[in-house]
């Protein structure tokens, strides 16, 4: 297909979108992290009294809390922070309109395999190019009402009240040792507000990448869904391949709002050397709906799993995810349901594909909590193993103080079946083709919930990651 | 007179792959361009893995003769070539697919054809689809129904044959495609096939079937019966009558293993 020949033709092996592109920061911390590392990080950001302490506060979080010894495997990856730039700051000004972008970074998003979906939403995106926005214009009907789409930093500068009230009260540093990290050093990410009882018919984008070597990647989101608003964010991020292993690791706090709507979209492709390691939580209030809607591609380890505390009556929680593990590759994926009050639902899909080497875990918590009465609960996770080495297992968790509440839990593994393949090439598809409509069709119940630009792009890289499946 | 062959199957001996049971024992088949060639036999003699091995089922390994489509080897090609050199079986069991759909499996077979770089044009697939779905009475949202997942037996055979009137194959080998359907289902798959091959006369098929029945609506040209992996005999659709009347105790005391 034309598509993957454009891909093909960047002369790319193994990981398709892994070129490095010159971009000389005007900023750039020396590797490892102190507190000095994050003076200058807040001093560079001209940044309030009160984060500052909040992010020396963290750093001392993280300093004392052990590395997690469950999920993937860590052991290597002190070593990678002592080698990580904490923070970098490509230009100094965030651009308003697309012609002001620097060439060499408009390249880098072209060259990123969506150019033409790229081009068309340009007039909505917030796009993220190393640690800030470089480039963020925001639709002039979303002004009108009202809605706040920002980076990080201009979200704090700009409505200081605002971005307090909620920052780190969704997931405080204490959460974990990589929360307490990234609110030590966070760095780029988005502030979205949308006012009360605002439907906002096109989705908020973002696209970012990583793109300096041994550069952590520490993106912070806040967003705060207003009663009554409905909402899409959608996050989408590649990364180019570098020798020595690169780090990420996130946090995204959603505040729900009673009776509000808001889906979260990610799709990540992480070069297979780097570490994932998210924290995404959504606080869902009184008859609230949150959905996450998670594809994880790539990367050596991905730890993530989006989750839901459903904090008022009648709240609901959805969360879909795909997660795809290629050769040598973890992907330790799923999702958190906390019920909290009573008649809250939720539900979670998770598929995942392993192929070759690569292993696909599912992890997850379903906690009903004593007075949650009527919560229901049901999660279904689907494994497709594609190749005899490839591996997956199943971790849920789930535990239940409540009689008046129904959880149910299924879990199928399956393989690609011989006689399918056979079905399949008898009608002309090679044994590639095969595989992936099968993986294609695997996926279809959640890449159904994607726009359609997103949809294309994962059925290519699924297309792209099976040629290498036979033989 | 007789025309050219289109399949020459010629001492055809093929085995389970694993297990090595030999099941196919000298088959010899000839069929010429345009002809409807009909198989019958016992259950268990050889009719299904005559067809996957003429389609390249990986499961089986020819172990002597040869298979020709148009002269060209069929055994020495992958079965997406087969498929692209004419071929096309229909399932007597079809295997699900889910979360893909009929119409968009067919694109990606039709797109499958081409060259690299050329893409197929949309309009003109929607267009043969909806045509081949008229031709065979069929709802146009059928064709947005997983491929063989949660259909009926009958629906499945009918997307078989909705498969081959899209593909257009020079051969079709059709496995019990009759059985499972209704009434006037057999009749839309009948008339289908026959519209098929008024549309391209040069189209043969190889027939599977144990009832006489479906042969009252597509006309055979010649009739096998193939009990314990060979082709014990062949003659005029009056063999179907025959076998119809009296059952394979003759042929089965004969030729046994
Ligand atoms: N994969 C296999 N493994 C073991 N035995 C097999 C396999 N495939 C076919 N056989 C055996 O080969 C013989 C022929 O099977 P085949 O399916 O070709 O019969 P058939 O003539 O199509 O029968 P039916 O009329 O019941 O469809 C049977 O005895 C069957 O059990
Ligand atoms: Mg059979």
């Amino acid at each position: 297909m034309p598509t993957n020949e454009v891909i093909h033709g960047l002369g790319l092996d193994d990981y398709k979108f892994g070129f490095v592109t010159d971009s000389e920061p005007v900023f750039r911390a020396r590797p490892g992290l102190d507190a000095d590392i994050v003076r200058q990080i807040a001093a560079r950001k001209d940044e309030p009294e009160w984060m500052l302490k909040r992010r020396l506060r963290a750093l001392a979080i993280y300093e004392s809390k052990p590395m997690p010894k469950w999920g993937g495997d860590l052991s290597e990856l002190e070593e990678t922070l002592a080698q990580t730039y904490f923070y970098s700051k490509p230009h100094e000004q965030m651009e308003r309109s697309w012609e002001d972008v620097p060439e060499n970074i408009k390249l880098t998003f072209e060259r990123l395999g969506i150019p033409e979906a790229e081009r068309k939403i340009l007039a909505g995106v917030g796009a993220q190019y190393d640690s800030e926005m470089v480039y963020h214009s925001l639709k002039e009907e979303w002004e009108a009402k009202g809605v706040i789409f920002d980076s990080i930093e201009d979200g704090l500068r700009n409505h200081p009240e605002l971005f307090r009230r909620h920052f780190g009260t969704v997931i405080p540093a204490a959460d974990n040792k990589f929360a307490a990290l990234n609110s030590a050093v966070w760095s780029g990410g988005s502030f979205v507000y949308i006012p009360p009882g605002v439907h906002l018919e096109t989705p908020l984008q973002a696209y970012f990448r990583v793109n300096q070597e041994r550069l952590g990647q520490f993106e912070r989101t806040l967003i705060i869904a207003d009663e009554g608003s409905r909402a899409h964010y959608i996050e989408g991020c590649t990364a180019p391949v570098y020798s020595t292993d690169s780090f990420h690791s996130g946090v995204i706090e959603i505040v729900v709002n009673p009776r509000a709507y808001f889906r979260y979209t990610t799709i990540q492709n992480w070069s297979n050397n780097m570490y994932n390691l998210v924290t995404q939580r959504a606080l869902v209030h009184e008859g609230a709906h949150m959905e996450w809607l998670d594809g994880n591609l790539g990367s050596k380890l991905t730890m993530k799993y989006p989750s839901c505390y459903l904090m008022g009556e009648g709240a609901h929680g959805e969360i879909l995810s795909i997660a795809y593990a290629g050769d040598g590759q973890h992907q330790d994926t799923g999702g958190k349901v906390i019920h909290v009050a009573p008649r809250t639902t939720s539900s979670i899909v998770s598929k995942s594909i392993s192929k070759g080497t690569g292993r696909a875990s599912y992890r997850g918590l379903c906690k009903v909590y004593d007075g949650a009465e009527r919560a229901r609960s049901n999660v279904e996770c689907d494994a497709l193993l594609i190749n005899e080495t490839s591996r997956t297992d199943t971790f849920p968790y789930i535990e239940i103080d409540e009689r008046s509440a129904t959880v149910g839990h299924e879990a199928t593994v399956s393989k690609v079946g011989d006689e399918q393949l056979f079905y399949l090439m008898s009608r002309g598809l090679d044994e590639a083709e095969a595989m992936a409509l099968i993986v294609r069709g695997f996926i279809e119940p959640i890449a159904k919930e994607l726009p359609l630009e997103y949809a294309v792009e994962l059925n290519r890289l699924i297309e792209l990651e099976m040629e290498g499946s036979v033989g | 007179m007789k025309k050219s062959p289109i399949l020459a199957v010629r001492g055809l001996r093929a085995s389970v792959a694993e297990a090595g049971v030999e099941i196919l024992k000298g088959v010899e088949l000839e069929i010429g361009a345009g002809e409807i060639h009909a198989i019958m036999g016992p259950n268990g003699s050889g009719k299904s893995t005559l067809a996957k091995v003429i389609a390249g089922h990986p499961g089986y390994e020819a172990d002597g003769g040869h298979v020709r489509l148009r002269g060209e080897n069929l055994l020495d090609l992958e079965p997406d070539e087969r498929a692209q050199a004419g071929v096309f079986m229909a399932f007597q069991y079809p295997v699900e697919i889910p979360g893909v759909s009929i119409a968009n499996f067919l694109r990606s077979a039709l797109q499958a054809r081409l060259e690299d770089g050329e893409e197929l044009d949309l309009f003109d697939f929607q267009d043969l689809l909806t045509g081949c779905m008229g031709l065979l009475g069929m709802d146009p949202s059928f064709a947005q129904r997983a491929v063989n997942d949660g259909l009926s037996g009958g629906e499945k055979k009918q997307s078989e044959i909705l498969q081959m009137a899209v593909l257009k194959p020079a051969l079709a080998v059709l496995d019990e495609t009759d059985s499972g359907l209704d009434i006037d289902a057999l009749k839309v798959v009948a008339a289908g096939v026959n519209a098929l091959r008024e549309e391209n006369p040069e189209m043969s098929v190889l027939l599977i079937t144990h009832y006489q029945r479906i042969l009252d609506h597509v006309q055979p040209d010649a009739v096998h019966v193939m009990v314990n992996g060979r082709i014990v005999e062949s003659g005029g659709p009056e063999v179907a009558l025959e076998l119809e009347a009296q059952g394979y105790e003759e042929y089965r005391r004969t030729h046994a293993a």
